[in-house]
């Protein structure tokens, strides 16, 4: 560990934004990079200096180990704070940060490394007792030794999944056994087909799944303390639209099983820093099941600030440079319940399509108890090249209800023209009674697709 | 013989150009792709036709209505 006066924040919009602000309450200096497209935009103009890093495409710039390294140079920065996205889960740009000299603030890249092999994070989280979706082996194409007791074993329903696929692709469910060799033999030869690998596993299928995940926070020497749970069930092409903690309708005790499962995680590989254990949940038995960890401060961490009043990334900074003794778990606390929406540049009436654009009017909304993280302001331009969110807007409320109208009506004063935007659709998500009473699952916005476009179609 | 222009329906990247002058297309096959906020989105040809002129290149930015390609239909 080394000490931090100078951080180089290597990311762009809103989380860059983030960072700084936090930089700037610690009194450490911050240095922001940009693309040739993020010239005129906020984080630029916020950090303490900034410096252009290449052209728009963000593998010419912000993807550029090389630039980031020179900058970093060129500036005095002692420390690297990734973001998320681009390369904060890349251990091979962790490693060439610490090799540097600098101080990487995030996870050890090792856990970067381990938990980004998906295979391997599975092993890790079964040798640390979190239960992980119950699946069998692979079966190479051709071959079917065992697959009706593999089946068997897991139960049906169950998914019949291509190895070397993902995002839903190359992926059949089957819900009785005497179908299950057709299927098999089917997918085998589709997977060998399109992704060059007839590899299949077989994997319980759980008809109806909420994503619930455990912010926790390790401190490098084998102690850490989970930061409660989010429940980010409302997603739209796999992608989070709203976050909110505590889970609404989860029983304490599943709450409390997947909290302590999640530190344990992060106990058995000496964690360090911020990071996110996500479980997918059985809405109706509540068994829960490692997905996946991510090593890396998150889009919707904003959730846990305002139910904790803790600064995560100020946290981050602290255990880097030494100034951040370990939590005990009864340090932390939680008040009350938030709730964050996403606010992205597209269209929900054409499939969600990208809307870039210029912000003509770009007024978010401000109130007590509402945060709002933005990337852009009014006159500034979304351009094409980076991923479509322009905000995030979190409600904190004494309960769900309070929470979940002062977000509406957040959102209904939120001034935004010149794009297309999702506000008119995240507000309906979060006037749908099935969402007021609580009842999520990653199936919602499809299930109730029509119903939530209604009122975009209408305005 | 009419010309019919091929326009794209959002801002984005061109990044890739699939489609020849003097191919002949089917309706809804892509004449090129387009890459906007991390998302590959194809534009394709309204009706059957033979591309007549490919109007953008590789790495251009293109904006919502704009016309990339025309057909001869």
């Amino acid at each position: 560990m080394a000490p931090v006066t100078k951080v180089l924040v290597a990311n762009r919009g809103e989380i860059a934004r983030r960072v700084v602000a936090s930089c700037r309450r610690l009194g450490v200096g911050s240095v922001a990079v940009y693309s040739e497209a993020d010239a005129p935009l906020a984080h630029v103009a916020e950090a303490d200096e900034a410096h252009p890093i290449g052209p728009p495409r963000a593998q010419e710039s912000y993807l550029r180990v090389d630039r980031l390294l020179e900058v970093a140079a060129q500036s005095g920065a002692d420390a690297v704070h990734p973001g998320y996205g681009f390369l904060s889960e890349n251990a091979a740009f962790a490693e060439a940060v610490e090799r540097a000299g600098l101080t990487w603030i995030g996870p050890r890249p090792e856990s970067i490394r381990d938990m980004g092999d998906k295979q391997l994070a599975r092993e890790i989280a079964l040798r640390a007792d979190v239960p992980v979706v119950p699946g069998s082996r692979r079966f190479e194409q051709g071959d079917l030794r065992g697959l009706d007791d593999a089946a068997a074993a897991i139960g049906y329903p169950l998914l019949v999944k291509a190895a070397a696929g993902g995002g839903g692709i190359g992926m059949r469910r089957v819900d009785r056994s005497e179908q299950l060799a057709d299927i098999a033999v089917a997918t085998q030869s589709m997977a060998a087909k399109a992704f060059g690998n007839g590899a299949i596993f077989l994997e319980r299928y759980i008809p109806k799944a909420r994503h619930v995940e455990i912010q926790v926070f390790g401190f490098g020497n084998g102690e850490a303390v989970h930061l409660f749970e989010r429940d980010c069930s409302l997603q739209r092409r796999f992608q989070k639209v709203i976050e909110e903690s505590p889970a609404p309708k989860l029983p304490q005790e599943a709450r409390d099983r997947m909290s302590a499962a999640a530190v344990a995680l992060c106990r058995a590989t000496h964690y360090r820093s911020a990071g996110t254990v996500e479980f997918v949940v059985d809405a109706d038995s509540f068994a829960f099941y490692f997905l996946e960890m991510n090593t890396r401060i998150q889009v919707e961490h904003p959730v846990t600030e305002m139910i904790t009043g803790l600064d995560l990334i100020a946290m981050q900074i602290d255990l880097a440079r030494d100034r951040l003794l370990p939590l005990p778990q009864d340090a932390v606390s939680r008040k009350g319940h938030a709730i964050e929406a996403r606010l992205y540049a597209e269209n929900p009436a054409k499939n969600f399509m990208p809307s870039p654009g210029r912000l003509e009017r770009f007024r978010p909304p401000q109130a007590d108890r509402i945060r709002v993280d933005a990337g852009y302001r009014e006159g500034e331009t979304i351009t094409p090249f980076y991923d479509p969110m322009v905000a995030k807007v979190i409600a904190h409320g004494s309960t769900r209800e309070e929470a979940r109208r002062s977000l509406i009506g957040a959102l209904k004063a939120f001034e935004i023209e010149g794009i297309r935007s999702n506000r008119d659709f995240l507000i309906a998500c979060l006037a749908d009674e099935t969402f007021a009473a609580g009842d999520v699952s990653t199936d919602f916005i499809d299930r109730r697709r029509a119903h939530l476009l209604e009122p975009v179609a209408a305005g | 013989m009419a010309l019919v222009d091929v326009k794209t329906e959002i801002t984005g990247n061109v990044w890739k150009i699939v489609a020849k002058v003097g191919d002949q297309v089917e309706e809804d096959i892509p004449i090129l792709i387009l890459e906007s906020m991390k998302m590959e989105i194809p534009v394709s040809a309204p009706e059957a036709g033979r591309v007549q002129a490919i109007l953008v290149e590789e790495g251009q930015v293109v904006s919502e209505g704009s016309v990339v390609a025309r057909l001869e239909v």
